[in-house]
């Protein structure tokens, strides 16, 4: 048997029982890597539906830096007795896996081709304590000893995270480092050399470790947003929980008084109602939800875009409907919310790539919901969402300030400005708007769907409905230019081929493209951040005989976007289509583009196999 | 379309404390039909906010869809309105009460409107206790859709043509009982003496306010056999009592016998006084109150007056512990944390 041999890069999955305590042991190994300047990956797995609720927590290892899925495990820590069969035939050949060993199993149980490591947790467990809770907890901090020691963690930076953990806890703090000092010393002891190894690396630097919808609750805190209203929903609901957090936190005055205001609404169309009745009231308001809500609110979300109301909704995808796979991602709502509702209406989407945009994005939602005066979409996913990523930290600039976008004062209208809520004063088709409660005798109107001329008053006359549809579309070409803009990576070479990507399958793609090099494929690469689509994106398809689009769903949504809405010949678009609800891999989409490269002779063929 | 009424003040038209006339109260000209028993609800609304010296533009108005929901436009031109969409009202009003605390919320629907396809929010809106007068003009019909049954129709009750509904009709008195709002009233969009002071209690009231209005539709529901035309609810209409509003202790005059008013003093200091026509009624007893609705119900009579009143409600805003200042106006210093706070967090992410 080949065992597996690696320094810095390789796969290691927990299998584990759902409440026992292990996420914040694993959470401790993940950060004692990257306390030791290694970046790592981390996902969670939870299926919703399998008794007994196991979870899985994978951390690939990469001294390259590559935060996508990696696809693969080297090392199993199965402790979960449940799984053990499937847990075990996932290993790669050569690989590693850590069990509690206390009952002996028969060899059947096990593979040939791999290492066992046995570590007698339970009955270390049941030696050192008493109490029924401190042995389920203990034993998981006793297995990141005996990984420790196995992999060559730095002890120093366990003992650490404990003590930052437990600040203020010293007798917790010291029995987590009496259970972490056994198990590494009966590793030490007991286990052979494995050839997997960590060596200290300055690899990390200044980045920070967090899950996507923290930091978009994040960014709605620092956007202003004062009103929340929300249903539960996987994989959505630790945004809205992260937004109470935070708000606790940083808008509680001393009295206690909340300077927000959180519904648990009774459903999705209750909610999106809340939050578009706040913001025709001025206050910056939002909802989190997924697929299923989207699916809810589409009649709302078509009153915000003709009635021109602001709304942020933080759709976090997933798989499915009904049982679906909410506990799996996606990017399948692109189409559904880019074209949200009845009668002729698109929405501005914002496509953030990591934690660090959720919160860039999550902020500045507010300020385009403002300043459009209509929805605007964060499309997160379940795997940005839920998963603790590595990126730069969050960056605020205190000069900054809110944009309000054109809200006529009682100032303005004493002082005769015309107001017509549905008039374009700029020629950039956003009219202004008032609050209610402005003025004694100025600038309230009546607020309806389509059915009103520029002056808010009723009319059913088909030249002013077409005049008003006209001026919707140019407060859309408007938003063009003020949306993120689409960021180009260049091939090392001229490449008559591109790729476009977006969300959370950038940091696969970023690590594709440096395996298609390898494989002689060139492309140029673009990252889309919004809809809709600035001049940019079709400039960039039109400098490309084809160009890849890469996609986590499967009928190519974005690429039908950009067809339909830049014009562009579908031919000239080659989707790479991944939805099996797992995050994309970088193994994917080398070898899937390799394919595709292969049959248009970008390469020859015996380059694109990997 | 909708016509704006000419402004011209007849000089002796009476005035407020704020000196406006009840002209400064109205809005566009109706588009219902003639006779349509919502167009007397938008009169007493303007009476009765008129009667209150409100300044008419601290009023928002805000409705969902149907005949009833298109009213907002045709009182108080110069508040701001919403006619959002069908059965919803009540999840906009809430968002919009959270906005702004300062301003006084008016919601009008209709019971197709909050029974049918808003029955979960009219649910919600009661149980959260938005601080709000909600007013359902009910017709016992789809006044817009042309006249199909809704979901308040009696059991019984005949449709224009024909059609007999064998469904049980939703009380939404008995459930706004039910769910906790803290003023629930009957009333007639016939009887305006009745009507007027219901809706200034309702407004001056700090809690959800609910009055189930029946409201004639001459156009489908006004023929025999229906239990919402104006014949039949003039024949059973059964007054629990008679309100009045005062904003001082205005002494008891002889219209009321001595030991047959019921007083009531509101959190805004405002002095609610019930003559009560039916010994057996006290407004201040929830369950009192479903029982009696209900003991009546089965004798065949239409309830009406003021059923219920806590006069020391809370609001949503009381449960969620909001500040008093409305969150629409607190700026970037109340609202953002600032980088030195980020740079916290960022730290102990890594
Ligand atoms: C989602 C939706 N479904 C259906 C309709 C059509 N619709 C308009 S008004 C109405 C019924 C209104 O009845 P009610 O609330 O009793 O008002 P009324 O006209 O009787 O005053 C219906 C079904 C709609 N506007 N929206
Ligand atoms: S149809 Fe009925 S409810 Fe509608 S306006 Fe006419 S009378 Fe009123
Ligand atoms: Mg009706």
């Amino acid at each position: 048997m080949q065992k597996l041999s690696a320094v810095n890069d390789f796969v290691v999955k927990f299998a584990n029982v759902n409440g026992s305590g292990s996420a914040s042991a694993n959470q401790l190994f993940a950060k004692s890597i990257l306390r030791m300047g290694i970046p790592i990956a981390s996902r969670n797995i939870f299926p919703s539906n399998i008794q007994g609720l196991p979870t899985w927590f994978e951390v690939r290892v990469s001294g390259e830096g590559h935060l996508g899925r990696r696809g693969g495990v080297d090392m199993a820590v199965a402790m979960n007795p449940q799984t053990w069969d499937r847990d075990i035939a996932e290993l790669e050949p050569g690989g590693y896996l850590v069990y509690d060993s206390t009952k002996p199993l028969p060899r059947s149980r096990f593979r040939e081709d791999i290492t066992v490591l046995g570590v007698p947790l339970t009955e270390m467990c049941n030696a050192r304590y008493t109490d029924a809770r401190q042995r389920q907890l203990f034993k998981n901090i006793m297995y990141v000893g005996a990984l420790s020691s196995l992999l060559g963690i730095d002890p120093a930076a366990v003992e650490q995270l404990l003590t930052e953990q437990y600040r203020g806890k010293e007798k917790l703090a010291a029995s987590n480092r009496e259970a972490f000092h056994m198990g590494r010393d009966w590793a030490r002891a007991n286990l052979p050399e494995i050839g997997l190894r960590l060596e200290p690396a300055d690899k990390v630097g200044n980045r920070i470790y967090v899950e996507g919808n923290a930091a978009a609750a994040l960014g709605a805190v620092y956007g202003g947003a004062t009103v929340c209203a929300w249903y539960p929903i996987t994989p959505s609901t630790s945004l809205a929980e992260a937004f109470e957090r935070y708000c606790r936190r940083f808008r509680t005055d001393p009295d206690g008084r909340k300077r927000y205001a959180i519904v648990q609404a009774e459903d999705e169309l209750a909610s999106i109602g809340i939050v578009i009745g706040a913001s025709w009231n001025g206050a910056r308001a939002f909802t989190a939800t997924s697929g299923p809500g989207i699916s809810l609110m589409q009649e709302f979300v078509g009153l915000s875009y003709f009635a021109e109301i602001p709304a942020v909704i933080f759709d976090v995808q997933r798989a499915g409907p009904s049982t679906g796979m909410p506990t799996r991602t996606q990017q399948s709502d692109v189409l559904s919310a880019a074209y949200a509702s009845h009668g002729d209406t698109k929405h501005v989407l914002l496509l953030p790539e990591d934690p660090r945009e959720c919160f860039e994005f999550g902020a500045a939602a507010f300020d385009l919901a403002d300043r459009l005066q209509t929805t605007i979409f964060v499309l997160l996913d379940l795997d940005i969402g839920m998963n603790d990523w590595l990126c730069e930290p969050f960056a605020w600039d205190d000069a900054k300030r809110m944009d309000r976008g054109k809200v006529m004062t009682a100032e303005m209208l004493e002082a005769g400005t015309t107001f017509g809520r549905y008039l374009d004063v700029d020629g950039d088709g956003i009219p202004y708007r008032t609050y209610p409660g402005t003025h004694p005798s100025k600038g309230a109107f009546f607020t309806r769907g389509t059915s009103r001329d520029r002056f808010a008053k009723y009319t059913e006359q088909g030249a002013a409905y077409v005049d008003n549809m006209q001026r919707l579309l140019r407060k859309f070409e408007t938003a063009k230019s003020l949306v993120p803009a689409p960021i180009e990576r260049k091939a090392s070479r001229t490449t008559p081929y591109g790729v476009i990507y977006y969300g959370s399958t950038s940091a696969a793609m970023r690590e594709a493209l440096v395996g298609l090099e390898q494989d002689g494929v060139h492309l140029d690469a673009l990252r889309i951040r919004a809809f809709p689509f600035p001049e940019d994106v079709s400039r960039f398809i039109e400098a490309h005989e084809t160009v890849f689009v890469v996609e986590q769903n499967r009928d190519a949504q974005l690429r039908t976007l950009i067809t339909t809405e830049c014009g562009i010949d579908p031919a000239r678009l080659v989707p790479i289509l991944h939805y099996d609800g797992t995050p994309i891999t970088a193994r994917f989409i080398r070898a899937a583009i390799g394919r595709q490269a292969s049959s248009l002779d970008v390469v020859p063929l015996r380059k694109t196999v990997p | 379309m909708s016509y704006l009424k000419p402004t011209l003040h007849h000089p002796k038209l009476p005035t407020n404390a704020l000196g406006l006339t009840r002209r400064d109260y109205e809005g566009s000209i109706s588009t219902l039909c003639a006779g349509c028993g919502h167009d007397s609800i938008s009169a007493a609304i303007v009476q009765a906010v008129w009667e209150l010296s409100i300044p008419p533009h601290r009023v928002a108005k805000l409705s969902g869809i149907g005949c009833s929901s298109k009213t907002p436009d045709y009182f108080l031109g110069a508040s701001h309105g919403f006619n959002s969409v069908h059965g919803r009202m009540p999840s906009v009003l809430t968002g919009a009460n959270l906005a702004n605390r300062e301003l006084i919320y008016l919601g009008v629907s209709g019971d197709g409107d909050s029974a049918s396809i808003g029955l979960g929010q009219f649910a919600h809106l009661m149980r959260r206790g938005v601080n709000m007068t909600y007013i359902v003009e009910n017709n016992g019909v789809y006044g817009l859709t042309k006249g199909q049954f809704s979901a308040t129709s009696d059991k019984g009750s005949k449709a224009k043509k024909g059609a007999v509904n064998t469904d049980e009709p939703i009380d939404l008195v008995a459930l706004a009982l039910e769910l906790g709002a803290t003023y629930v009233a009957r009333s007639f969009s016939g009887d305006k003496d009745q009507l007027v002071p219901l809706i200034k209690g309702a407004l001056t009231h700090q809690g959800v306010a609910f009055i189930d209005c029946i409201s004639p539709c001459v156009a489908f529901n006004n023929h025999e056999g229906s239990t919402k035309s104006y014949d039949y609810v003039r024949e059973h209409n059964e007054a629990v009592n008679r309100l009045d509003v005062f904003f001082d202790r205005t002494p008891i005059t002889a219209s009321y016998a001595p030991g047959e008013v019921t007083e009531v003093t509101q959190h805004d200091g405002s002095l609610l006084r019930m003559r009560k026509l039916h010994e057996d009624h006290d407004p201040t007893d929830r369950v009192a109150a479903l029982n009696y609705l209900a003991r009546h119900k089965a004798m065949g009579e239409i309830v009406t007056g003021l059923l219920y009143i806590d006069p020391h409600p809370e609001d949503l805003h009381d449960h969620l512990g909001t500040v008093a200042t409305p969150l629409n106006r607190l700026d970037d210093a109340a609202l953002c944390p600032g980088s030195a706070a980020l740079e916290k967090i960022n730290a102990a992410l890594r």
